[in-house]
């Protein structure tokens, strides 16, 4: 997805660093290896990100200028809610859906390009107030939920498995917002994704409310 | 020993004891692994310093150790052990977090590729970034 935007803007000072937040040995090796980006590719094992960043979910970014400073705080990365309408027998989306998909997607590519390209006139850049008043900041609750992941995440690689399962279980409950604790510490199915039935019930559980937050941005659906 | 995890490191120090809810570790290994110092006017990391609680001491620092649980504890960010004490996790304070947030400073992060090699953020001072989570699962 971020590969033909990083191609059109070489030369610009510009530079994607997409991050896998992947605890399983070497679950991103075979992605990353087929995708062959020309942007910096990590892993990060242990969701620092998330502690850092505040995320809950993938794809979800930051933008950052050339002083290092946050002009969009973390958000979703373009995605929209379209796997909620596909058919799971048959894998097909609706065409109104898949268009609407596209689309946002697309959006975000764009908005990027335009804040590359033009920095902070952007219409998509946000102003220092803009970007305080779109942070979303951690609990007491969501820190504690971090460190218990990063205990339980070491115990696993320990083989303590049952010791593991307590510290993940009081990191899901201390951050349900969480889909990156949830689905990392959830039992893959035969393709290596957290979607098991427990995942779809959880997503029925959303409601009306999103499982992608919405991103604040004209055209966004 | 005791593995000691801060952030993406893991310390392994000797002579450290870690027993019901405390982590006594030997002074010279504080400021290595949890970034402070003891001073005679408390904790102190860059300019900032944290007195110890007075008529406290005791619970802070025994001849040559210090309880950095309890240290940890005072910041209210979370230290966490497993059941025989070997293995810790001091993590941040959700008020640090929030406050390095609204810094809009980008917080920095060292990060493997997948031949190993460590990139940091700040390594990419003068450009812009667009910085974008997936995972496999």
């Amino acid at each position: 997805m971020w590969q033909g935007l990083f191609e059109g803007l070489q030369g610009r000072n510009f530079m994607v660093v997409a991050v896998a937040m992947d605890s399983r040995d070497d679950a991103a090796r075979p992605w990353i290896e087929a995708a062959n980006p020309g942007y910096l590719a990590l892993i990060d094992r242990h969701h620092l990100l998330a502690d850092l960043y505040n995320m809950v979910n993938v794809p979800q970014a930051v933008w950052i200028d050339e002083h290092g400073r946050i002009v969009r705080p973390t958000e979703v990365a373009g995605s929209y809610e379209g796997f909620r309408w596909r058919d799971r027998n048959t894998g097909k989306l609706p065409d109104e859906i898949a268009a609407t998909t596209k689309a946002a997607k697309l959006r975000y590519v764009e908005a990027v390009r335009d804040w590359v390209l033009k920095g902070p006139s952007s219409a998509f850049a946000f102003d220092e107030a803009a970007a305080r008043a779109h942070l979303s900041l951690p609990s007491a609750d969501v820190a504690l939920a971090h460190a218990a992941f990063r205990m339980g995440q070491a115990l696993l690689g320990e083989g303590r498995i049952e010791e593991a399962q307590g510290f993940l279980d009081e990191a899901r409950r201390r951050h349900p917002e969480s889909w990156n604790i949830w689905r990392q510490c959830y039992k893959p199915n035969e393709l290596g994704l957290a979607a098991g039935p427990e995942f779809w019930e959880r997503v029925q559980a959303l409601g009306d409310k999103r499982y992608y937050a919405h991103v604040d941005m004209p055209e966004m659906p | 020993m005791v593995s000691v995890m801060v952030g993406n490191e893991r310390h392994e120090v000797s002579d450290a004891v870690g027993q019901n809810d405390a982590l006594w570790l030997p002074q010279w290994a504080v400021e290595e692994v949890t970034g402070w110092r003891l001073k005679p006017q408390g904790f102190c990391r860059d300019d900032v310093c944290v007195p110890v609680p007075p008529g406290r001491q005791t619970e802070f620092v025994d001849g040559g150790r210090v309880n950095v649980a309890a240290f940890w504890r005072l910041l209210e960010a979370p230290a966490l052990h497993d059941a025989d004490g070997g293995l810790w996790v001091l993590g941040e304070s959700a008020g640090r977090r929030a406050a390095q947030l609204e810094s809009l400073e980008a917080p920095d992060f060292r990060l493997p590729d997948l031949a190993g090699r460590v990139h940091a953020l700040s390594d990419l001072h003068g450009r812009k970034v667009l910085l974008v989570t997936w995972a496999s699962w």
